[in-house]
């Protein structure tokens, strides 16, 4: 049987297609649509070696370059934005471009994106960054200066009589601030990566923000779909959008221009945003290769920059003249657009920027003490990590504890009865042998491995053993205060509560319509029950996604439904930015976590509940029982060994339930519902890729759930034996 | 499927019918009403920004389902691929997990061996690492056996977590099924194993069933680790390419909603096939006895 089954699995695994034979230049891109159709334009004129161009998901771009490249897996150059160089040089995933990079030809912003001193890291293609559209249909002249747009409030008319937002952008995100920020002087990061979103200058620009929106000139809880959508839909007069705004109005009718971003009255200084400059970069072996250094001289070429233009791309090149139109207008915004700071510290400063902005725009505190609050966490987060210590105690302590084990297991060997015992088990061993290798291999070592992680600080080449500095600074919450947003036990706290309160609605959702639906005379059973288990038939980061939508404080469907209320029964609600505040958030979280979750209990106790004999509920009816006493004292009872097994297994997955958290609240507000895993998270991809703290977070919630269950385990044991007596 | 909340004597009140009614329409007001948001997203044309109540699509068009079921890469019609990938990956875990768990499921259930409550003890455990950490090095395992890049390498991670829940769930399946059913097998000659083949397999029919299905489903909706694993479009499983559709700065979300539906559907299907088996495999082996 057992070989029967390694030829089975070897057959499944022969049927799988190998990988495909490697080709001689390796081209790395997240391209798609558009710029995919370009860059394949672009190396059709390649008459070199031939090129594997890989298309990546962009999500995960980043990761499996660092992942590949070390490995000499990873591409010979590879398309991406400037502002991750000071990531990549720290992994050491590029190498500079030399004479890759033709000199004088690029515009100055670019350049000044790429090089360090006088080394070029990159070479510049196309220039990212946004500008302003104008609804040529709806306006016909721009506002002298950005708080002229107050004064359109009101004023403008869409032709289907719908109201029209003066301006459209994400108010709350920090990538548009810092160009209202530009225009006091500021940047988000100074050039000794210190927190720049501070001071007198960060209070105008973000109070000029919230004033855009009080005014209504604005809209308040705009992203990147919303701004589409409202520009696209003629119901917003001007955007300040990127090119991939123009993308997406392709097949509408809508007449509009790109022009340049204005000036903010109260200084007289224009707006600069923010410059992404999509680069070639060499990996360390590719650099080496004269071909690949002429491929990206290629993909930097005049015609290159034409081909890109073509397809509504904004060359890096200044001495190629743009076709005029939005590719033109782009081009010249970028020429006064500041570069993003490619330092890895930029990556910290982000979620504290944003968090200080929305803070701000809710009116929750002061302006100047949320952006005190957002350079202390900066700093935090930036704080230098433990120095090394040497691994000699805890390999002295594993020692000791291998020594221990060796002499407990000769003690078991050499007991009485063991061999006896070995003889019993063996048919036994025969069965579960191949189960206990492949859950060896595939589980516990990743999870050793990982939880070894804890032990280190830093990455690459400066990862270090720190012994337990990790543990110490989580359990200590870093110094702070106990209770602070983001310490360990109140995010712990958090967990508990959400972990309780989802257990508590699953279960009593999923029993409360298992016992209706198990009722024999119900009509259209087999329908309710197929509609009912639906939510975990879709894929749940799809449904999360769509309850965030339906959460929008102004467009989702939460907010349609209460102003329905309004009318049909005359009650004043008022719309809630469910995002706000805790209550609220941690309450749509639930919500869709609930969602996700019920139809899982719901079938296990239809299950358990076709296992209670009819007969004993009989006999308690015939007893008096009435159907509540049958129901608590019947029915709970003989289903409750079934349900534990789920209940206890629903509470790990909510406990560590990463995607509703994450795609939902996203941890709003400033954090506060952030549960244990996404702290991790956080740790480890948004605050300067801090595995090993990361992994002590994971270590920390295994440990805890590993102690509960055991203490659940034997409470229930002592519990059966006390009956028994 | 007989039933035990049976109450046949009593007399159901039209009131009491009322009520349930009520109570499921409610439940699957809530169940349905995302879902239908995602469907109309799908087949929306131009949306006026208005908040509204009902999941009604304006402007109706294919327009969106077309583009992402037509996706081509050269001469390649890419999302059949896509679609192939997610099938052959999911049912490739399906298989592998069911197939690992089937003995060793049986072996806890009948067998008394040294380790096995550590050895349950210790599956249960594996279930509360947060993958966040053990992600990294299952990949740099990969690596080192040339399955980065590959559907096997995906099944293999896939696998890791799809092999302890089946052998919880088979397990439980054949704890449900009465000894004497094998015993009876092996007074007439059967062996131990043959026993387990010809009697215990086929009553556990249904719990192996919906065991592959959970296993297919989860491997089916994964993309994580997919988007992590896989570096090449034509290996894509679908969850990536939906992932796709929202990028950084360009989210076309009716495009997400359309891949959705259309990733959906099988699972749906699949779903409604087994619904029936659905209660009775799921939880069949929880009550001992």
């Amino acid at each position: 049987m057992k070989r029967a089954l390694v030829t089975a699995l070897f057959a499944l695994l022969a049927l799988l297609p190998r990988r495909a034979l490697a080709a001689p230049i390796h081209l790395w891109h997240a391209y798609r649509d558009d710029e995919l159709a370009a860059l394949v334009a672009i190396l059709a004129q390649w008459k070199g070696e031939p090129v594997d161009a890989v298309s990546l998901p962009y999500d995960a771009y980043n990761a499996k370059l660092a992942a590949a490249i070390p490995l000499g897996d990873g591409p010979d150059l590879f398309i991406a934005e400037h502002k991750y160089l000071g990531d990549f040089r720290y992994r050491k995933l590029v190498a500079p471009v030399g004479d890759a990079l033709e000199p004088g030809v690029f515009s100055a912003p670019a350049l000044a994106a790429v090089r360090d001193g006088e080394v070029a890291w990159a070479v510049p293609l196309s220039n990212k960054c946004v500008a302003l559209y104008v609804n040529t249909d709806l306006v016909s002249r721009v506002p002298g200066d950005l708080e002229g747009m107050v004064d359109l409030v009101g004023t403008i008319r869409s032709p289907s009589g719908a109201a029209v937002v003066p301006l459209a952008f994400e108010t709350r995100n920090a990538y548009y601030v810092a160009a209202i920020f530009s225009a006091f002087g500021g940047a988000l990061l100074d050039d000794q990566d210190r927190f720049g979103l501070v001071g007198p200058a960060a209070v105008r620009a973000i109070e000029l923000d919230r004033w855009l929106i009080e005014k209504h000139a604005a809209p308040e809880d705009a992203d990147g779909a919303l701004v589409t959508n409202l520009f696209g839909s003629g119901q917003a007069a001007f955007a300040i959008s990127g090119p991939w705004l123009a993308a997406s109005l392709g097949g509408k009718n809508l007449h509009y221009r790109v022009e340049q971003l204005p000036i903010v009255r109260a200084t007289g200084l224009p707006m600069r945003p923010l410059l992404g400059v999509e680069s070639v970069m060499f990996s360390p072996t590719g650099a080496a290769r004269a071909e690949v250094r002429a491929l990206a001289r290629l993909l930097a070429s005049p015609e290159a920059a034409l081909i890109r233009a073509r397809y509504g791309t904004p060359s890096a090149r200044s001495d190629v003249v743009m076709p005029a139109g939005d590719v033109r207008a782009f081009a010249e915004q970028a020429l006064t657009a500041i570069p993003m700071p490619s330092s890895r510290a930029m990556s910290a400063a982000w979620d504290p920027a944003n968090r200080a902005i929305r803070k701000v725009l809710r009116r929750d505190v002061d302006t100047e003490v949320a952006l005190a609050e957002a350079k202390h966490r900066y700093d935090d987060v930036r704080r230098p990590l433990p120095e090394g210590t040497s691994p000699l105690p805890a390999l002295l302590l594993l020692g000791i504890l291998g020594l221990w084990g060796a002499f407990r297991w000769t003690q078991i060997v050499r007991a009485p009865g063991f061999g006896a015992e070995l003889r019993r088990s063996a048919p036994a061993y025969a069965y579960v042998t191949h189960a206990v290798i492949a859950v060896g291999v595939l589980v516990i070592v990743p999870l050793v491995l990982g939880a070894a992680t804890s032990l280190t600080a830093g990455n690459g080449d400066e990862r270090r053993y720190v012994g337990l500095a990790n543990f110490v600074s989580i359990l200590t919450a870093r110094g702070g205060p106990l209770l602070t947003t983001g310490s360990f036990y109140l995010v712990l706290l958090v967990t508990v509560f959400w972990t309780v309160c989802n257990v508590a609605f699953h279960v009593g959702i999923g029993l409360a319509l298992a016992l209706v639906l198990s009722r024999p005379t119900l009509r259209l059973r087999a329908v309710y029950r197929v509609l009912l288990i639906i939510p975990w038939a879709v894929p749940s980061y799809v449904t999360a996604l769509a309850w965030k939508g339906m959460f929008h404080r102004q467009f989702g469907a939460v907010t349609a439904l209460l102003y329905w209320l309004d009318r049909t029964l005359g009650l004043d609600l008022q719309p809630i930015d469910w995002f706000a505040r805790f209550s609220t958030a941690f309450a749509a979280n639930l919500a869709t976590n609930v969602w996700l979750g019920f139809p899982f209990m719901m079938v296990v106790t239809l299950g358990a509940l076709t296992a209670v004999p009819e007969d004993v509920l009989e006999a308690a009816k015939v007893d008096g029982a009435t159907r509540w006493q049958r129901l608590r004292l019947v029915t709970l009872p003989m289903i409750r060994p079934t349900l534990m097994p789920a209940v206890t297994l629903g509470a790990i997955w909510t406990f560590n339930m990463f995607n509703v958290v994450f795609l939902v609240s996203g941890g709003d507000p400033d954090g506060t519902t952030d549960i244990l895993v996404s702290e991790a998270y956080r740790w480890a991809f948004t605050r300067e890729n801090q595995y090993g703290y990361a992994a002590a977070y994971a270590v920390l919630i295994f440990l805890m759930l590993f102690g509960v269950t055991r203490l659940g385990a034997r409470t229930a044991r002592l519990r059966a034996q006390a009956e028994a007596t | 499927m007989s039933n035990a909340w049976q109450e046949k004597a009593e007399r159901v009140s039209p009131l009491e019918s009322v009520a349930s009614h009520a109570i499921l329409v409610l439940a699957v007001a809530f169940a349905l009403y995302p879902v239908l948001w995602v469907v109309s997203l799908a087949f929306s044309g131009d949306r006026p920004l208005v908040p509204e109540v009902l999941p009604i699509p304006h402007h109706p068009t294919l327009r969106h389902l077309t583009a992402v079921v037509t996706t081509r890469h050269g001469g390649d019609w890419l999302f059949g691929r896509q679609l192939a990938n997610s099938i052959i990956v999911s049912l490739a875990t399906a298989a592998v997990g069911v197939i690992i768990a089937i003995p060793t499921a049986y072996a806890l259930a009948r067998f008394r061996f040294a380790g096995k409550e550590r050895g349950l003890a210790a599956l249960l455990a594996t279930q509360m690492f947060p993958t966040v950490a053990s992600a990294i090095p299952l990949y740099l395992m990969l690596n080192a056996l040339h399955l980065l890049n590959s559907r096997t390498g995906l099944v293999v991670c896939y696998a890791s977590t799809s092999v302890p829940f089946a052998i919880f769930q088979l397990r439980a399946a054949f704890e449900a099924i009465p000894v004497d059913l094998e015993e009876a097998a092996m007074v007439d000659g059967a062996t131990r194993f043959g026993a387990f083949l010809r009697v215990v397999l086929p009553a556990a029919r249904p719990a192996i069933a919906v065991t592959s299905l959970f296993a297919f489903m989860s491997a089916y909706n994964e993309f994580i680790l997919a988007a992590t694993l896989l570096g090449r479009e034509e290996m894509f499983t679908l969850p990536v390419v939906l992932q796709r559709y929202i990028g950084e700065y360009d989210q076309q979300w009716e495009r997400f909603a359309a891949g959705a539906l259309v990733v959906s559907i099988p699972v749906m299907a699949l779903f409604y096939v087994a619904q029936r088996h659905l209660v009775a495999g799921l939880t069949s082996g929880g009550v001992k006895g």
